[in-house]
C-alpha cells in the first residue's frame, strides 16, 4: 500500500442500523495505516461507530432509502473523519450521561452517544447543513496524542 | 449485519462458596440485543450474585452499554450485587466513562471475579 497522508476515502452506507460497523472497519483500517497506536484505534472506532449510529437512527430515521456518507481524510499528523446524513443537524445537545439520574429512572438509559464521541477523539463538531439536509458531524484524532 | 447476540446463564461457585449467576455474552451487544440480554437476565435468580461475561462480545455501542445500565437497574432495586468481567480495556474505559463502575465493578477476567464476589 502506497502512502496514505492526503487521501481521502469515502464510504456509503445504507440507513440502517450494524452498517456502522462497516464505517468502523474502514476507519480502524485507515488508523493503521496512518500508524495510530491500537487504544486509540479503539477510540476512533467507537467514536465512529456512534457518530454513524446517530446518523442513521436520529437523522435518517432508519430510512432505508437515505444513505450516510463517511468520509476519512488522512494527513501527516491527523485523521479526519466527516459523518454525513440527510437531515436537519443537532439543534439541542443532550446533557452528559449522569449515572445516578439513570440509575434512578430520571434519565433515559439510552443518549450517551455524543459523549461518548466527544470523550474519545481529539476534536467534534456538529454542523448543521444547508437547507435541512447534509448536516455532518466532524471528528478529528491526532497522532501523537495519548488516549483520553 | 449485526451479528446476534447470544445469552446462555451458568450457576457456579464463587470462592467464598456463594452460589453466583454468570450471564454469558457472545457477538455484539447492541440494540437488537435487547430481548436476549434482558430475557436472559430476568430468569436468573435475584438472591444471589450476578457476573456478566463479555470475553466473546466483539461489539458494544451506546445501546449495549444501555441494557446494561437496565440490567443493573433491576439488580440495584433487588439488592443484587452485579459485576462484569472479559471486558477490552477499551471497554472498560468506556464503562468507568459512563459510570458504570460506581454501582458495578469489573473485573479483568472470571478468575478474579469468582474470587471477588
Amino acid at each position: 500500500m502506497s502512502e496514505i497522508k492526503d487521501t481521502a476515502v469515502e464510504v456509503r452506507l445504507p440507513s440502517r442500523l450494524g452498517f456502522e460497523k462497516i464505517a468502523m472497519g474502514t476507519a480502524a483500517s485507515v488508523a493503521k495505516l496512518m500508524g495510530f497506536p491500537d487504544d486509540r484505534i479503539e477510540d476512533l472506532k467507537t467514536a465512529v461507530a456512534e457518530a454513524c449510529i446517530n446518523a442513521i437512527e436520529h437523522a435518517n430515521r432508519l430510512d432505508d432509502s437515505l444513505s450516510i456518507s463517511v468520509i476519512l481524510s488522512a494527513s501527516d499528523d491527523s485523521l479526519e473523519v466527516k459523518v454525513v446524513d440527510e437531515g436537519k443537524g443537532v439543534t439541542k445537545r443532550p446533557a452528559n450521561p449522569d449515572i445516578d439520574r439513570k440509575m434512578h429512572g430520571e434519565e433515559a438509559t439510552r443518549g450517551m452517544g455524543m459523549f461518548l464521541i466527544e470523550a474519545l477523539v481529539d476534536e467534534a463538531e456538529w454542523v448543521k447543513g444547508s437547507k435541512g439536509k447534509n448536516s455532518y458531524v466532524r471528528l478529528v484524532i491526532r497522532l501523537g496524542k495519548e488516549g483520553k | 449485519m449485526e451479528t446476534g447476540t447470544k445469552t446462555t446463564v451458568d450457576e457456579i461457585i464463587a470462592d467464598s462458596g456463594k452460589p453466583v449467576s454468570v450471564l454469558r455474552f457472545s457477538g455484539d451487544i447492541s440494540s437488537m440485543s435487547r430481548d436476549s440480554v434482558l430475557n436472559a437476565y430476568g430468569k436468573v435468580a435475584k438472591d444471589r450474585p450476578v457476573l456478566l461475561d463479555f470475553c466473546r462480545v466483539d461489539y458494544i455501542n451506546s445501546s449495549g452499554i444501555a441494557l446494561v445500565i437496565q440490567m443493573m437497574m433491576a439488580a440495584n432495586k433487588s439488592g443484587q450485587e452485579i459485576c462484569a468481567f472479559g471486558l477490552t480495556p477499551h471497554f472498560q474505559k468506556v464503562f468507568t466513562m459512563v459510570g458504570i463502575t460506581k454501582y458495578a465493578k469489573l473485573y479483568p477476567d472470571e478468575h478474579s471475579a469468582k474470587a471477588a464476589v
